[in-house]
């Protein structure tokens, strides 16, 4: 399974990442060195073993519609970069329709 | 950009039809934390650690999101899943602080539905590919540029109120076969899907707080081709009107491409409500790939067949059924029906006879004088400002003789630009009728006195000659009296 450096730089896109062409020849085959660890995995699972998602045999765990307190505003803040009128002040959007 | 005349494109082309809509559910709690949903809470008050994605925090899925939604399938003729699971879509955008929304991907918990939709007395059949659950996002403001958009702006804030709000969407599959017809298909199905989620009480719906949003998606195919022509998906629709107006835009947008011998693309396209027209957003190339993976933080759900008899059982009665039984008991004929379906104004109308007066006037006010004002004011009906129990008070005031129907529409005015109710209405503007007959026979002296020529022919049996002088004191009395008082005190003195 050969990661190529395309496939890498569209993840990064994704990810909103920018990355070198130095560093995207550098991680393609560092990924691919855990893609094909996930991917030994394949080799014992036989045809008769659904894939599984959870390992608890455990479905329909549901709470009561019902409010709990919420953190106070200062402390949810508090762990932000930059505030601004009670709200987390991100950077500008760049993307979709620039 | 031109636009090719609507009927020559329908002329041409067959459109078909994909509606994707987003529904803000009632809980009091999100779907995943016990944060509060109430809407208008200062920012970022309403928050925790389940919600701002924080590391190690666990999500529990909201008991009462997962009936209403298979309450919802179960409305809208689906079939409900014996068991399916949670999906991450995974995005980095800062209005989900997790980088990702916890959503449904190829396991919806409702599929497989349909519903019927009437316009202009023609019934269309939407089917329903799926509903499934997920979550609101956070409410981005951008500061900076040009009126709060995206383009231009220098930073962004955000309030995670909304992160984690319960929200399900309702995809069609693609709607074939109404023609001309299909933007009010689309505007008939929205004001339905409303009406449903409305009696089913699972969600406010709405539109101006974005409770009930719409994505639609419309594409041209040649008449005849049973290939489908290649989309576009109108984003930012936020109101009936405008899932009409922006579907009429789009069909007459791609038809001028294609008359040129351009072709569609695949790609987003935003509404702009006051300019009334659509501009491109991403286009297929650039399309996100979301990378959907089951969610290992939540246990698949699997609805027992009994509690989705149980919910069943709760269901209201479906929208032609209740339309047809409404309209029987309230003895409307076939065209004031398509009326009221066509003004959206059903549920006012049940509502006004609900507080009290008569269905042919709550009709008459809402497919009539409201409609109307709310067409010539770009609102919805419902946002008008002014609710079914002042609708209600009006009809009253009329029929115990307060106001005449002139007047009643000055009220109207008073109560629309938030001078109170009806009555109140009546009161600060000095409306009521003048039920002094001293002063209304006085008016109809002078009135006589100055037309002796048409008291003359009403002395001599031409009764219909009294509408001039009925004319005359009314608008001596400046509307506000009785025209039937008017034309008795007229025929005492001279009939
Ligand atoms: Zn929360």
């Amino acid at each position: 399974m050969a990661l190529t450096t395309a496939e890498v730089a569209r993840l990064a896109a994704l990810a909103r990442i920018e990355l070198s062409e130095d560093e995207l020849a550098r991680l393609a085959p560092q990924l691919e060195v855990i893609l094909e660890s996930v991917a030994q995995v394949t080799e014992v699972a036989g045809d008769d073993v659904a894939p599984m998602s959870h390992p608890l045999p455990l479905t329909n765990v549901f709470r009561a519609d019902e409010v709990r307190p919420s953190l106070a505003a200062e402390q949810v803040l508090a762990a932000a970069p930059a505030v601004e009128d009670e709200r987390f002040r991100v950077p500008r959007i760049l993307g979709e329709g620039q | 950009m031109s636009l090719k005349p609507y009927e020559e494109v329908l002329e041409a082309y067959d459109p078909a039809l994909g509606l994707e809509v987003h529904v803000e559910l009632n809980t009091a709690s999100k779907m995943f934390c016990g944060c509060s949903t109430e809407f208008g809470a200062a920012p970022n008050t309403h928050t925790c650690p389940v919600c701002l994605g924080l590391p190690g925090a666990l999500p529990v899925v909201n008991a009462k999101a997962v009936e209403s939604v298979i309450r919802i399938g179960l409305a809208l003729n689906c079939s409900i899943a014996t068991w399916c699971r949670f999906a991450r879509k995974n995005y980095f955008y800062p209005d989900m602080p997790k980088n990702f929304q916890t959503s449904q991907y190829d396991e919806p918990i409702c599929f497989d539905g349909w519903t019927e939709v009437e316009v202009d007395g023609v019934t269309y059949r939407v089917e329903i590919e799926r509903v499934h659950m997920e979550e609101d996002a956070g409410k981005l403001t951008h500061i900076g540029g040009s009126t709060g958009r995206i383009q231009g702006a220098d930073h962004s804030l955000l309030d995670y109120n909304r992160a984690g709000v319960p929200l399900m969407e309702i995809v069609t599959k693609p709607v074939l076969g109404t023609g001309a017809a299909a933007p009010k298909v689309a505007r008939a199905y929205m004001t339905q899907l409303r009406e449903l989620l409305r009696a089913l009480g699972v969600s406010d719906v709405r539109m101006e707080q974005g409770s009930l949003r719409c994505d639609a998606n419309v594409s041209l195919a040649p008449k005849g081709s049973d290939v489908l022509g290649t989309r576009t998906e109108t984003k930012n629709v936020n109101s009936l009107r405008s899932v009409e107006r922006a579907l009429t835009y789009e069909i007459q947008r791609q038809g001028e491409v294609l008359a040129a011998g351009g072709r569609v693309l695949q790609e987003t396209r935003h509404w702009h409500e006051d300019a009334g027209h659509t501009s491109p957003g991403r286009s297929k190339e650039q399309a996100e790939d979301y990378r959907y993976f089951p969610e290992p933080d939540l246990v698949p759900i699997a609805p027992a067949a009994e509690w989705v008899e149980e919910l069943r059982g709760t269901l209201p009665e479906p929208p032609a059924q209740r339309r047809r039984r409404l309209v029987a008991e309230w003895g409307f004929t076939e065209l004031e029906l398509r009326d009221v379906i066509g003004s959206g104004s059903l549920d006012l109308i049940a509502d006004t006879v609900d507080a009290g007066a008569s269905p042919a006037a709550a009709r008459k006010w809402w497919s009539g004088d409201l409609a109307r004002r709310a067409n010539a004011a770009g609102v919805e009906l419902e946002e008008i400002g002014i609710t079914p129990a002042q609708v209600a008070e009006l009809q009253s005031l009329i029929e115990d003789g307060t106001i005449n129907d002139k007047l009643a529409r000055q009220v109207i005015d008073g109560v629309l630009a938030g001078e109170g109710s009806p009555a109140e209405v009546v009161e600060a503007r000095g409306l009521a009728v003048v039920s002094d007959d001293g002063a209304l026979a006085e008016a109809v002296d002078a009135a006589i006195a100055a037309n002796p020529e048409v008291a003359d022919r009403i002395r001599g049996g031409k009764v219909q000659a009294a509408g001039a002088l009925i004319g005359q004191v009314m608008k001596a009395m400046r509307g506000q009296a009785d025209a039937a008082r008017v034309r008795e005190l007229i025929m005492e003195r001279l009939g």
